[in-house]
Parts: structure tokens; sequence; C-alpha cells
């Protein structure tokens, strides 16, 4: 059901045997999965399931073990992010991230954020600064172009009046939101979002899903986001991935996932033997397993 | 009515009898402490033996200072203090005055005035003083401060050997200009592209490291270039420095030579003397120290700019937004270089000499207290902090007065550095962040509003 849901579409984030080791430690053991074009992909798993890691590893803070990472934007331009750096898989790439723990510029001003996130696009316009210094016309109006798009962003994110305002003394749940609009600023074809309702209140998590839609809807920005809030991932994503001890446990759309034993044994805590003895029950009853 | 006059009447005597109480126990301490360390003293008599001497003058004056400077404290300081807070707090939106509005304005017009005023009060000769170890002096290290707070204000790489910087400045033009004959006005740009080219050699390999690690490695750097400038004799002379370094001319027009013929003095027909030189001196490092803030400030609202700022903030953030923290932190460390170079060969057209000594830790260590005192990243906090420190050291020498109260083998200035740290520590309690704490946002949608201190990073990459 959900295979052939998905089959049809294009993927724009392929992980294939995906293996990522520190010292002892498999984080994440042969991990291979896809997100489509267009899609809202939740990763999710239970604590230390290695879902940051996956990350880390796609926005090319971690080199991974082993594996391939390829990222395909719409143009049909192939990226392997795995052998790109964390600044290159933005810039290159067009892979955007936020952080589990947010990581503002809390002394810059909201606006100032955001401006910073349009860096490379600036860079060009300001000729590497040179241009600029001197005071040439084509820098004043990228700048003036890159205020614009900030303003939409802030629109978006319902920032618009803490604009002037530093970014640290911005509630929690604005940060959160700060962050995503930051990340948007750069231009992605893939976002990235690392538990971005957490924390949140209810009210702000429904803000939180609007907003994700509608960045779907009016840019065609695909996501991937970890999640632990169930009501965020199931009511907002296409696709959900999940990860126990570095290893996929299910893949398929919220429903097909929700309804997995492997799932709920994961997140209600049951026996190892017991897993498998629920499993051999399933594959008991329904030959060729529920994957 | 009479109620609330009785009240405040019981208050303030209350506010008296604990005052005289807490002034009493700081005698009693003041008492306790300093009896066996002022008021008993072991001597040498001429026999030789060991005597007690007794000083209870010199104890009482010290419990006296102890008790009233306690009993003012409470009774009138602090009350004061408390009410000028409530009042601040009351009437918060207060406009900013004309001077606080147009304080950089004034300031470059009072700057352009200097010299002529001091000429005017004291005379050609007498004026050498005030323009040469006062102006010129504080103008040196304000550029020298402004130079470094891109790289530590800005960029939040905390750098210790900045004065390497300030050296090959230096000695590019001292040597290049003994050399070859070249001119300064050909010399000043290369010695910045020079030290900028350091700047990035230093750079390109220890910009992995962070926080203190790269603070070893700069502090390291700057010694490296000492440590050549002393034992390549060959070429620098070493320890006996370079001398007789030619002066700058007015864009080759004039020269300040007095044997040639294009003398200043002689093409305008007047009395020869050194002070035009110094003048001349004043207006290039001014208008070397206006071009420096200029360019930050435009620094600031470009790009690169605020990657700076950003790279303080949270270098792995600015790395998921796709900026090459490499690249961004070598332009910061290259760009405070280059106006380190500049600084440095203006210090060696100014001094006609440079030895190794001139470059040494201290230095660096000046520098660098002189952003954090100003508020890093604040060009006129920085500014007050080096005419402050710079200006208060200078004023030192002329304290003659304090020798009619120490006697007369009192020497102010070798108090300098224990001054220049005092004073650092109070105004580090007093304002943690600096003279100016805030920070002025590059761009705005609606109103410009600083952003406290309290929110920026020292940077700890």
């Amino acid at each position: 059901m959900a295979g052939t849901n998905t089959m049809t579409k294009d993927p724009i984030l392929k992980v294939e045997h995906l293996s990522m080791r520190f010292g002892g430690l498999m984080a994440i053991n042969d991990l291979s999965f896809e997100a489509y074009r267009g899609d809202i992909t939740a990763l999710i798993g239970p604590n230390g399931a290695g879902k940051t890691t996956v990350f880390n590893c796609i926005t090319g803070f971690y080199k991974p073990t082993m594996g391939m990472i390829t990222m395909r934007q719409k143009a049909g331009k192939e990226f392997l992010l795995e052998r790109m750096s964390d600044f290159e898989v933005n810039r290159d790439a067009k892979v955007a991230r936020t952080f589990q723990n947010i990581r503002l510029f809390s002394g810059l001003t909201v606006l100032e954020n955001l401006l910073v996130a349009q860096h490379n696009k600036l860079m060009l316009a300001s000729g590497y600064t040179i241009l600029g210094l001197l005071g040439f016309p084509a820098y004043k109006k990228a700048a003036a172009q890159s205020i614009e798009q900030a303003k939409y962003w802030l629109e978006k994110a319902n920032l618009i009046d803490r604009a002037d305002d530093p970014a640290g003394d911005l509630p929690y749940g604005a940060q959160r939101r700060l962050e995503i609009a930051r990340a948007m600023c750069t231009g992605p074809e893939f976002l990235c979002l690392d538990e971005p309702a957490a924390g949140l209140n209810p009210r702000e998590s429904l803000a939180l899903n609007e907003l994700l839609r509608s960045i779907r809807k009016d840019t065609g920005t695909s996501i991937l986001l970890i999640e632990h809030d169930m009501s965020v991932v199931m009511e907002i994503s296409d696709h959900v991935v999940v990860l126990e001890y570095g290893q996929k446990i299910s893949d398929g759309n919220p429903d097909h996932v929700k309804n997995d034993p492997k799932v709920i044994a994961a997140y209600l805590g049951v026996e190892d033997d017991e897993v498998e003895e629920v499993i051999e029950e399933i594959e008991h009853v329904t030959p060729g397993g529920p994957l | 009515m009479a109620n609330i006059s009785n009240t405040t009447e019981s208050a303030s005597s209350n506010l008296m009898a604990r005052a005289l109480r807490e002034a009493f126990y700081a005698g009693l301490v003041a008492l306790g402490l300093f009896v066996l360390f002022v008021g008993l003293k072991t001597d040498q008599n001429i026999l030789n033996e060991l005597i007690l001497v007794q000083r209870w003058g010199l104890l009482a004056i010290f419990v006296a200072i102890a008790a009233v400077g306690r009993f003012l404290s409470v009774a009138f300081i602090r009350p004061y203090l408390e009410e000028r807070k409530a009042a601040k707090a009351a009437a918060p939106a207060q406009e900013a005055g004309f001077v606080a509005r147009n304080f950089s304005m004034i300031a470059v017009i009072v700057l352009l005035l200097y010299p002529p005023v001091m000429v005017y009060f004291f005379g050609f000769q007498g004026s050498l003083k005030w323009v040469d170890n006062f102006g010129i002096q504080i103008l040196i290290y304000v550029m020298l401060a402004w130079g470094l707070n891109i790289v530590v204000g800005l960029a939040g790489l905390l750098d210790l050997g900045y004065v390497a910087f300030y050296a090959v400045g230096a000695y590019s033009y001292a040597l290049l200009s003994s050399y070859f004959g070249l001119s300064f006005w050909l010399l000043l740009p290369m010695a910045g592209i020079f030290a900028a080219l350091w700047g990035i050699v230093l750079g390109f390999p220890v910009l992995r490291l962070k926080g203190d690690y790269l603070a070893i490695v700069t502090l390291a750097f700057g010694e490296i270039i000492r440590l050549v400038l002393i034992n390549w004799t060959a070429v620098t002379k070493g320890t006996f420095g370079i001398s007789g370094i030619a002066k700058a001319s007015v864009f080759g027009i004039w020269s300040f030579d007095v044997s040639a013929a294009n003398n200043f003095a002689k093409s305008f027909g007047l009395p020869m003397s050194s002070a035009y030189y110094k003048i001349f001196l004043f207006y290039l490092i001014l208008a070397l120290c206006l071009i420096t803030a200029l360019v930050t400030i435009r620094l600031r609202r470009m790009p690169i700019g605020r990657a700076w700022e950003a790279l303080r903030e949270d270098e792995i953030a600015c790395r998921s937004l796709g900026i090459n923290t490499v690249t961004t932190k070598l332009t910061a460390f290259a760009t405070g270089a280059m106006f380190g170079g500049f600084a440095g060969s203006f210090f060696a057209v100014r001094q006609g000499f440079v030895s190794p000594e001139s470059f040494v830790f201290l230095e660096s260590a000046i520098i660098l207290a002189i952003v954090v005192l100003g508020g890093m990243g604040s060009l006129i906090g920085i500014a007050v902090a080096a005419t402050v420190m710079i200006g208060g050291t200078e004023m030192l020498r002329e304290m003659e007065f304090l020798k009619h109260i120490f006697g007369p083998d009192f020497t102010p200035e070798l108090y300098r550095m224990l001054i220049f740290g005092l004073a650092m520590i109070v105004v580090m309690v007093w304002k943690p962040r600096g003279f100016v704490g805030s920070r002025e946002p590059t761009a705005f949608l609606r109103e410009r509003k600083s952003v406290s201190g309290s929110f920026t990073k020292e940077g700890h990459g």
C-alpha cells in the first residue's frame, strides 16, 4: 500500500547502506531509505536510535564510515553528500538544516539572522566585498532584495513584529520558527529539521504544522524531519521512516507505521525475545512480512 | 502629614545610626588588619639591633579612612545611587542629548582643531608634547585597537600576537625605505599588504584551532616574529634596530628634511621647527584612523562583516548556512593584520627608529585590553578606552605635584602598570561588557534598536 504510493515518486534524497561507527559503537548500521520530492518525510525512533547521526551525515557534519547519500536536485544535478563538507552541502547541494538545540545568532537581530543566511548570494553581488565596499549599485539592489526575502519569511513565520529585536530575546517557540525561516533563506531544495516541535506547546505545534505545510506548498521544498511529537508526525508527514539501534525497522505512510508491531514494540519497550515472538506471529499470519 | 514627616525623619535617623554602626565596625576591622602591618614596624637601629617602631599616627589615619569611607558610603553614596537608579527606571525613554547623538562628528571636529589650538596656547615648541605624546600616541593605539577589533570584537578570534603585524608593517617600511629608498606613500599600502599576507600565512594552519588554543598559537607567532627580528642581524641589525628612517613627505611635494630644497618651512618662509612635521604626522594618523573606522563601519554592513559577527555568535550555525568559515576567518585575520601593518609603517616613520623592543608581548596585551575595555565591536568605546588608557599613562608623567606628597624620589610613571591594572579591574567590575556594551545592528526594518551586550557572545573560535 505504502510502497505503491511512493514508488511512482521521484526520490530527492537516496540514502544507501549508510553506516556510522564511533569507536566501538555502531550508531547507524546499514541504513537505506529514500525521501521523495515534495514530500514531508519523518524520521522517528526511540532516544539514541541514531536519528540525529543520520542528519549529521546527510548535512555533512559527520563523515559516514560507509555508504552513499545522493541528493538529486530539481534540475537533475546529483550530489554525493558524504563527500562534501558541511558548508558545501548547503551552498552547492541546497540542503538546509536546523538543530535540535537551537543555534541562532543570539546577539544579532532577527532580521540580521536572515541576512546572514543569504551570505553566498550577497557575497557574489558585492563582488566578494570589494565592489560593495566601493558602493556599486548592484550590491545595494541585492541588499534591498535580500531584505525583501527576509521580510517574506518573517511574515510567514509570524515574526515580522520582532524583526529588530535580538534573536536571543525571542521566546522559545519563536526561536524555533526563526531557525526554520533562516534555513529557508538559504534557498534550499531539501530542508532537514531536527526536532522542530521539541519544547513547543500544542498551539505552537499547530502553528509549526501550518508553517511546514506552507513551506512545502509555496516553495516546493521537500522536508525531512526528526520528531518525537506524534501529533506533528502523523499530522503532516507523507512518509515515515522508523529507526531503532541504528537500523530501519519500518518505512511507509503514517498509518502503516502506526500499526507496525515492530514499531509498537520499539516504542513500548517489549523485551527482545518477545519482539521476535511477535514478528514470528505476524509473519505466520501474513506471509511476506509487513514491510 | 505629620505622620509622613515623622517616618522620614525616623528613617533618616535610622540610616545615620546604621551608618555610624557600620563605620565603627569598619574601623574595628581596619584596626585589626593593620595594627601589625602598619602600627608596628620592625627596623634596625644604628647598633644593628632589631627594634620595634610604633606608628600609631599612621595607623589612626588608616582606621579613620576606613571608618569615614564606610560612613559616607552607607549614609550618602548608596542612598544617592539607589535614588538615581529608581529615577532612571521611572523615566526610561529619555531622548539622547545633542552630544550623545553626534558624538563621533564632534570628536572628529575636535581632533581636526586639536593641533592649531595647542599651537595657539603653547606655541610651536610647547605644542610638541601635546600633539606628539598625547595626540599621535593615542591615535596610534586607537588605530591598532580598531584593527584588532575586527579580529577579536567582530569575528571573535582571540589574537594575543597582534603586535606581530604591527612589527611587520614597521619593519617593512624601515627596511624597504633604507635599503631601496622607496617613499612612504608607496610603502604605506605595501606594509599593509605584507602584514595581511603574514596574517594569511599565520591564519591558514591555525584557524582550525579555537579559543584558548588559538590564543596560545597567536601569542607564539608574535614572539617568533620578534625573535626573528632580533636574530636575523644581517638584515634587521638585531637589537640595535634600524635608525635614520626617512621621514614622510607631503605627497612628495614638500619634504621635512632640513637639507632638502623643498623643505616645508623654507617653502612657506616659516621659522624652522620640528613641530610642522609632528602636526603633519598628527593629521596623517588621524586620516589613517578615520579610514580604518570608515572601512570597519562599511564592512559590518557587507555580507562578510555580518558573517564575521555570525561566526562570533555560532560557528556551526554558520557552516549550516553555507558559509565557508575558513575563508571568513582568514579575511578577518588579514583585514585586522592589514590595519596593524598600516599603523606599523606609520610608527616607523614617526619614530625614525625601530627595534624589536617596541614589539613585545606587553604591546599586544595593551591593545587587547583597550579592545576589551572599550567594549568589543564598538568603535567609539574603543577610542574612549584608548584615550583613557594611553592618555592616562602619559598624564602620569605630568603629575609633578605628586612629588610634593610622596617625596622627590617618586616617579609616577613607574606606577603605570599598577594603575593600568587597577583601572581594568574597576572598569570590568563596573561595566563587564566594556564602556559601550551594546551592539548596533547592521540593518533594520522599522527602527534601529541597539542590541544589549547580554545577548552577544564573546566568541570562542
